[in-house]
């Protein structure tokens, strides 16, 4: 009989390996659809490698790919750490992207190191507030916050596109329904000439570092965990639960609301609908894969990214479907949940006459 | 211009599309439903809609009957309710996490495998859905004849699934047993019965409800599959399922509140001509369900057991 008991410590070694394991595991499952679809499978695993990291132009647009990742992927961990269900970091997205065109493509002229610290600012507090909805029919109402920021993910997407039919059209682009241009003082610059790399990257990764130390060495880290480890507890010892909650939701939704800034400013320049191909759900899954730890969330949105820009590489070469880089994920985190209980339990084989 | 938005009440037509886009929503509330009373969240729903929507519609393209068709997304949704099962039951996963993972998973098989049976496809191929009912006594009625004929054997099983699913639970043991589950597991087993046996065969059978859901949809509403073609419906019945408060009379209603809203935003479009983004309307069907939650949330009779694992042995 298998039994689990709870582990006072783990040892972070165990929780890497746990997480490479996932996503190895992950890899080596896809192989299955892989195989029965009639593609050449280690042919297939060889051009994702290379894809993702072959040379420096593919680790460069792999680390473009990781940059909203990091972002969304620290907006779920530091709500899920205090067991805040956003799954509306997509919408969030969307409206940091919105506030960065609204600021950032002619309203104000200024200098760029006013103009991008503002429309920075702008797309974070845009997110943080499209949060506190839900936040606030969670805490006032009981209204439960994951169908909330779900729905709310396709109202604003409606709304984003109703704007790019409406008001926020430019008239320059052909009929297209998207964004005039951020100006040249709102962007973003490139880190290195002739690659998509840019600076939302160095921001996502002092995010990810300021993240860290906010959550393990401040009083209202402190809070926001123990709210997430035993809500009914923290409210006993007199900490003011509805305010850490505000503030994650707060501190989530802005992350968020930065990715849509990033990739605005940073990577296409204007918006369309199509922004982001789900980079909010995605970040459930970097952020689940990084067992949480804002650190960990870097190399986590690395491994996503790559697969992704390694899938699309090799489907461009062989023809089997992108959608396999999809599949690989979903199985990074049902693999990772999985192998989660090897951290938080150990697990003991004992003769039925022992128990 | 409020006489014909009044006027949309009194036509045939709108009471036919009410019905028909209820129908996919009874399945997907009734099967979150069974899944919630027996104590586990299914988020998987949003990706076993679209997996059951694709599986049912292959099935009938590659040559099985339209029922065949049925079985298959039923099969489909129930495998994926197992795995759903057996990760939140037996090893008291996360079910929020969990769910989203299933959803993950179910939407990229189906449209991984949509790819591979159909690499370079411009217009998605078709089928022979099913075709509107022929009644003989009841087809001849005044108004209600013509919204009836525009129905199919597919909402006929929906609504049957209706009347099944609550008789099931307020009538037999076994449904008494699962509305025990999830709300007082350790009396569930007290009575020597398998709380995880209960819940996972709960899940299974309230996913095959979700995958019928996204098989109406390919194989009834429309004869072809999209990517996308679910669009958040899986997400609407999770917030339909509090409004109706875990009862499938409710859920009925619920259902078919929901879909005469969204008929009826679909019709005062047109007559808007345009003056009013079609965008608004389009959001009036997702701000309606967040209405209803917030508005039922506070006096909602949550299962009680509901995303709480239970393990043999333990308080």
């Amino acid at each position: 009989m298998i039994r689990f008991i709870p582990r006072e410590r783990t040892p972070v070694w165990l929780t890497v390996a746990v997480s490479v394991g996932a996503g190895l595991a992950a890899l080596l499952l896809t192989a299955i659809p892989l195989a029965l679809s009639g593609a050449p499978v280690l042919g297939a695993f060889v051009l994702m490698a290379k894809g993702a990291l072959g040379d420096g132009f593919a680790l460069a647009e792999t680390l473009t790919r990781a940059t909203p990742l990091i972002f969304t992927g620290l907006a779920a961990a530091v709500a899920f750490r205090a067991k805040l269900w956003n799954i509306g970091a997509e919408g969030q997205l969307y409206a940091g992207a919105l506030a960065t065109v609204a600021l950032g493509a002619g309203l104000i002229e200024a200098p760029a190191y006013v103009l991008v610290p503002l429309v920075l600012i702008g797309a974070a507090l845009a997110g943080a507030a499209l949060l506190l909805v839900p936040v606030l029919f969670k805490t006032r109402f009981g209204a439960d916050e994951v169908v909330v920021t779900l729905l709310m993910n396709f109202i604003v997407l409606l709304f984003v596109q109703m704007m790019l039919e409406g008001p926020m059209k430019d008239e320059m682009a052909m009929g297209w329904p998207q964004s005039a241009p951020v100006l040249d003082e709102a962007t973003l610059p490139k880190l290195i000439t002739g690659l998509r790399l840019h600076w939302g990257l160095v921001i996502a990764v002092i995010s990810a570092l300021l993240l860290h130390v906010f959550i393990t060495r401040t009083v209202w880290g402190f809070r926001i965990r123990a709210v997430g480890e035993n809500a009914r507890a923290a409210r006993y010892a007199g900490l003011p639960v509805g305010k850490a909650m505000a503030l994650v939701g707060l501190l989530s939704g802005g992350l968020a609301g930065l990715a849509g800034a990033s990739e605005v400013a940073g990577l296409k320049g204007y918006l369309t609908a199509d922004l982001s191909p789900g980079f909010g759900y995605a970040g459930i899954v970097v952020a689940t894969l990084a067992n949480l730890s804002p650190l960990g969330v870097i190399p986590s949105a690395i491994f996503v990214a790559g697969v992704f820009v390694g899938a699309d590489s090799m489907s461009r070469a062989i023809g089997v479907s992108n959608y396999l880089a999809d599949l690989v994920v979903a199985l990074a985190l049902l693999s990772v949940l999985v192998g989660g209980l090897l951290t938080r339990f150990r697990i003991v084989l004992v003769r039925r006459e022992a128990v | 211009m409020l006489w014909s938005a009044l006027d949309i009440l009194t036509q045939a037509n709108f009471w036919a599309a009410t019905i028909r886009i209820a129908t996919p929503l009874i399945f997907g509330v009734l099967g979150a439903l069974l899944c919630e009373r027996a104590g586990v969240l299914n988020l998987g729903i949003e990706g076993i809609f679209v997996a059951g929507a694709m599986s049912g519609w292959l099935a009938v393209y590659l040559g099985l009957p339209l029922w065949g068709g049925v079985l298959v997304a039923a099969g489909t949704g129930a495998l994926f309710g197992l795995l759903h099962g057996i990760l939140t039951v037996p090893l008291g996963l996360s079910q929020h996490v969990t769910g989203i993972g299933v959803t993950l998973l179910a939407t990229s098989v189906a449209y991984f495998g949509y790819r591979v049976a159909f690499p370079n496809v411009a217009t998605p191929p078709r089928i022979e859905a099913f075709p509107p009912l022929d009644l003989p006594v009841l087809g001849d009625l005044p108004f209600i004849g013509p919204i009836l004929a525009q129905q199919t054997a597919f909402t006929v099983l929906a609504f049957a699934c209706v009347g099944i699913l609550a008789l099931i639970l307020a009538r037999t043991p076994l449904g008494l047993a699962l509305r025990a589950v999830g709300d007082n597991p350790e009396a569930v087993e007290a009575q020597g019965l398998s709380v995880v046996g209960l819940r996972i065969g709960a899940v299974m059978a309230g996913s095959a409800l979700m995958a019928l859901g996204g098989a109406f949809l390919t194989l009834s509403a429309f004869n072809a599959f999209y990517f996308g073609m679910i669009n958040g419906r899986g997400w609407v019945c999770i917030a339909l399922t509090v409004f109706a408060s875990w009862r499938p009379g409710k859920a009925l209603l619920g259902a078919l509140l929901f879909g005469a809203l969204d008929a009826y935003q679909l019709r005062l479009q047109t007559i808007t001509g345009g003056a009013v983004p079609s965008q608004i309307f389009l959001m009036l069907p997702y701000v309606f369900s967040i209405a209803a939650l917030v508005l039922v949330a506070r006096r909602a009779d949550y299962p009680r057991a509901l995303m709480k694992p239970y393990f043999k042995g333990q308080r």
